[in-house]
């Protein structure tokens, strides 16, 4: 093997998340068969997950267990990681383009004086053996392949959208717990309020279900979330829902919001502007309900109903509980 | 208190973006401040009101990002930095080394950007200056509170809400729902005509070309595969939820 890319992996409530196996695949395509991939896991209980990272593809996996990483605090981590780029001494560093990803990486990006390609959505390696990654620009109206010109690289993958490899039971890997650096810290984290409107995150969800300002409050969301429920999905928004208050802007979707692309969006009440559809329209089908025969959201969605969400939304939760019944 | 405010200019967000010889075309575009930097002057505003101290906001970029540091000017802010040289990378990199060169020799307590900028939307830039300049920093705050030389902060992590505290100095950038950035008064404008605008280059700024060369490259451009407009359903409530179901399960394979 010659080189190591290093992957770091995400976990929520003590399990792995989805787009840590989806990094592990990027790293793969990207580096080709020549390339071993290590995983990183900080925080407690990490190396219990050690396993799994290997099913999925890690063929070694470094762990940093302490009190200082059980909440995402940018220096803890960030020494906590520098540490395992040091020993581990990686030719590339992938991150999921989260919450954590997206503050992790222009770090060490920073830290080691290199290039990050920021939100990845593809990765392919051209005739010539250069790696080519995609990521959309201007909230997904363009999309820009672009290549390194120096090494190490940094890459951040958007969840959802790269194929995990399919996982092998058989798999092992090495593991090598790497000590803590015990920085001093000046940042302290006083309190983590978990997420309560959505139980599922926006950005990983098959599905996802948008109320706009055609909820008329709160309450409105309320069939909505009961759709959620059935279908496995997340609840987001429109500004126009955000900005009239009925909900949180944590779930705004759009150019100024979060971009999704799940397996199905659908869109109630939503008018369908512009910076709406930038965060929504690589989703694989699209669903819009809205009393306005006119609205711009039917010229992009793959099935329209013109009526009342009211109306429509619990029917349609009573049809997929029927059908989706055992 | 002396706040630096990260404005970069961005296409307005409602320009349809078109495609020519694999650069996006800027004819007739309009350009605004990027969104969420508008929140990070407005913050830098309203502390400035309250702490008193001076408010300067720096741009990296073509000539026609001084409207966009105009603006910030005729919102409030005092005075403006243009760094402007052909010789400085497209890339996130080469951006944050120009204003590491320029701030690390300015005075400063706070420093707001931006959480992404809505056009290029690598969310780099400012946290990489921070490690640059070795200052701690909370990315995409929502809420933001300064008393006794420590700031805490409201983060919005995929909608977790974090507490953060941390010493001044501090980077934090700018998530929506922070505040709401007023307008430019006709009176702000006039005023901004008057305030102190420097432009630097790489020259200026004692540069090496090298620290400013991209690391990355953009090797291709395209507009995405456009999505048409599909079936209307039509019919009664109940039929439509029915028939919608059918196709979800039979034609579009999703359920
Ligand atoms: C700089 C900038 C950034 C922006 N960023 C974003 C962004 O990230 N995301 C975003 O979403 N917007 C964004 N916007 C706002 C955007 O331009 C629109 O204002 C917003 O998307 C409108 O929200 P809406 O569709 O919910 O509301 P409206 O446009 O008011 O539409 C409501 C729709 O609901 C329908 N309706 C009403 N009642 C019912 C009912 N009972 N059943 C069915 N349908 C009904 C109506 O026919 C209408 O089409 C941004 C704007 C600017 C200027
Ligand atoms: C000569 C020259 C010409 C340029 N021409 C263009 C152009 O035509 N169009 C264009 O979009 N960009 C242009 N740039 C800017 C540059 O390409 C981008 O700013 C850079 O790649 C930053 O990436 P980003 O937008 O992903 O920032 P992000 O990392 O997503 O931005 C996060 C935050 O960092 C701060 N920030 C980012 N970029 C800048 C900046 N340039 N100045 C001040 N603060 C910033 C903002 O607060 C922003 O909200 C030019 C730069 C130079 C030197």
């Amino acid at each position: 093997m010659s080189k190591t890319f290093l992957v770091v992996a995400e976990t929520r409530g003590g399990s792995l998340r989805q787009v840590s196996y989806e990094t592990i695949s990027a790293a793969r395509t990207a580096g080709g068969t020549d390339t071993a991939v290590a995983a990183v896991l900080l925080g407690a209980g990490a190396s219990a997950l050690a396993n799994e990272l290997a099913q999925y593809g890690a063929d070694r996996v470094y762990t940093v267990e302490h009190a200082d990483l059980e909440h995402y605090n940018p220096q803890a981590y960030f020494a906590a990681l520098h540490a395992v780029v040091q020993s581990a001494q990686p030719d590339a560093i992938f991150f999921g383009h989260t919450a954590i990803g997206k503050d992790l990486a222009p770090q060490l990006a920073a830290e080691l004086g290199t290039g990050q390609i920021s939100d990845v959505t593809a990765i392919e390696v051209d005739g010539s053996g250069e790696t080519l990654f995609t990521r959309p620009i201007y909230a997904g109206k363009a999309l820009e392949k672009k290549a390194f010109t120096a090494f190490p690289w940094i890459v951040t993958v958007r969840p959802n959208n790269i194929t995990p490899l399919a996982p092998n039971a058989t798999r092992t890997a090495d593991t090598e717990a790497i000590a803590y650096p015990e920085p001093t810290l000046h940042t302290i984290i006083r309190d983590v309020v978990r997420n309560t409107s959505g139980k599922i995150d926006l950005s990983e969800a098959k599905v996802v279900i948008s109320g706009g300002r055609g909820v008329r409050s709160a309450d409105g969301f309320k069939p909505l979330e009961e759709l959620a429920a059935v279908l496995g999905g997340a609840v987001g928004a429109s500004r126009g829902a955000c900005d009239a208050g009925y909900c949180d802007y944590a779930l705004q979707i759009g150019q100024t919001g979060k971009v999704v692309t799940p397996e199905l969006y659908i869109a109630a009440g939503i008018s369908g502007a512009i910076q709406h559809v930038a965060g929504m329209s690589s989703s694989r089908v699209i669903i819009a309900i809205n009393k306005d025969p006119e609205a711009p959201i039917f010229k992009i969605a793959d099935y329209g109903i013109v009526g009342d969400l009211f109306e429509v939304v619990p029917l349609l939760t009573e049809q997929f509980k029927q059908a989706l019944q055992p | 208190m002396n706040i630096i405010v990260l404005v970069k200019q961005t296409f307005d967000t409602e320009e349809k973006i078109v495609v020519e010889q694999g650069t996006v075309n800027e004819d007739g575009v309009k350009f605004v401040i990027n969104p969420y930097d508008e929140y990070a002057v407005e913050q830098a505003i309203q502390i400035r009101d309250d702490a008193g101290g001076k408010v300067t906001v720096v741009s990296v970029g073509p000539e026609r990002a001084a409207e966009a540091l105009r603006t910030a000017l005729a919102m409030g802010a005092d005075e403006a930095v243009l760094i402007h040289d052909d010789r400085i990378g497209h890339d996130e990199q080469a951006v944050a080394a120009a204003l590491h060169a320029f701030i690390a020799q300015e005075q400063y307590d706070i420093i707001l950007g931006g959480n992404f900028s809505v056009d290029n939307g690598a969310g780099q830039v400012a946290v990489r200056l921070a490690k640059m300049l070795g200052i701690p920093h909370t990315s995409s705050i929502t809420k933001l509170d300064i008393a006794a030389g420590k700031a805490v902060v409201h983060r919005d992590a995929e909608g977790d809400l974090e507490v953060v505290e941390l010493p001044l100095p501090a980077l934090f950038t700018a998530q929506q729902g922070l505040n709401e950035p007023r307008y430019p008064s006709l009176q702000g404008i006039m005023k901004a005509k008057k305030k102190p605008f420097r432009e630097l280059s790489l020259d200026d700024l004692n540069l090496d070309v090298g620290a400013v060369a991209a690391r990355t490259a953009r090797t291709e451009l395209q507009l995405p595969p456009a999505r048409q407009a599909g079936k209307i359903i039509s019919g009664e409530p109940a039929a439509q939820a029915q028939e919608l179901f059918r196709l979800l399960r039979t034609e579009a394979k999703v359920i």
